[in-house]
């Protein structure tokens, strides 16, 4: 892990970690939506194709 | 607690981990080995799969190992804490908080299987829930403290990605696939016990019963020359039994010729102090081109195989 910038107080550091995280969440949460959203589209071709 | 407490208002709130730390906890070095093993077996099987559902099949099978980290470095911390070379990870350097890195690995696992069981169906799935099960239970809270033979049965749990990867080609189990898990899984105590050759002060330091701090160094040299022995044919069978082409069978026999002449050094010696271990890193680190080589070698075999090449 990288380490926090030594200038910046306990309440700066929270307050980074946090937005970093949320962004990190947000991010996968993104990647989860088109994931499900690809899965459905390439099952509902396969079983139109018979192939399930 | 994750790096200290700071006070706002009237509440202590402590520092969260940072996302880097629940990175780590996947243990990501491992997961390249899983990752690529799982999608050999899947590239290797005999049939076809959407593109989307196979890189979903190999990302679960990534995020369920990296769950089975966490819930192993969650049950491991005071294990991990008393070695050197896993004191800096971020249970036991007080990055993390235990209960954020079990909550972590469960949620990793449980998420893994259920999209697998959704994108590529039950077997697969029901596979990938065994060897999280496995990892995280049978190796590490059962066996790893109990006996010596703890890599050797624990081996397994890294020897199913591939077979992950096949069935969710072909959707059923049958003889190429375990071949491949019986591969991993011979491969591994050679693996690990060379590794616990030179490491071994650690986990005597800790109480874990590895071989070489339980039996021995004799035994365990003596054991790693027995398993890359057994290796050697077992690797070539896929192309004995028409699973696989010349070229893989021939590339599993030169590969597995010179991990059994390193073992053979590794196995045959005794160490002096100060002699630096070098057959028994160079061992280890072969064996790790090893794996590789050989599942790579079985994509290629197939892939020449297709085009009519051989």
């Amino acid at each position: 892990m990288m380490a926090d910038d030594p200038q910046k107080t306990d309440l700066e550091i929270f307050r980074a970690r946090q937005k970093a995280r949320n962004r990190v969440m947000g991010l996968v949460l993104v990647a989860l939506a088109v994931l499900f959203f690809a899965i459905t589209i390439v099952k509902m071709g396969l079983h139109s194709a018979g192939q399930m | 607690m994750g790096g200290g407490k700071i006070m706002e208002s009237t509440n202590t709130l402590s520092l969260p981990a940072d996302w880097r730390d629940f990175f780590a906890l996947t243990k990501p070095r491992v997961m390249t080995l899983v990752i690529f093993t799982g999608l050999c077996g899947l590239l290797a099987a005999p049939g076809t799969i959407h593109p989307v559902l196979a890189f979903t099949a190999i990302l679960c099978i990534a995020v369920g190992a990296g769950g089975a980290a966490a819930l192993n470095q969650w049950w491991e911390a005071d294990i991990d804490a008393g070695m050197k070379r896993t004191a800096n990870r971020p249970l036991p350097s007080g990055r993390m908080e235990r209960s954020s890195a079990r909550d972590f690995g469960f949620a990793l696992s449980g998420g893994s299987v259920m999209v697998m069981g959704l994108a590529n169906g039950v077997l697969p799935a029901a596979i990938l829930a065994l060897s999280i099960f496995y990892y995280a239970w049978i190796y590490t809270v059962w066996l790893k403290p109990r006996t010596p033979q703890n890599i050797v049965i624990g081996g397994g749990a890294g020897a199913f990605p591939p077979l992950i990867g096949w069935v969710a080609v072909t959707g059923h189990i049958t003889l190429m696939p375990v071949l491949l898990f019986l591969i991993i899984f011979m491969w591994t105590p050679p693996h690990f016990w060379a590794l616990a050759l030179f490491v071994q002060t650690d986990y005597a330091k800790v109480g874990i019963p590895m071989m070489p701090v339980v039996a021995g160094e004799r035994a365990t040299r003596r054991q790693i020359l027995a398993y890359a022995a057994l290796l050697l044919p077992l690797a070539a069978t896929p192309w004995f039994i028409g699973g696989a082409g010349a070229i893989y069978g021939v590339s599993a026999l030169v590969l597995g010729g010179i991990f059994l002449a390193l073992s053979i050094k590794v196995g045959l010696r005794t160490s002096v102090p100060g002699d630096g271990m070098v057959p028994e890193k160079r061992l280890f680190a072969f064996s790790i081109i090893y794996l590789f080589a050989l599942f790579a070698v079985l994509v290629a075999d197939r892939f020449v195989t297709l085009q009519g090449w051989q």
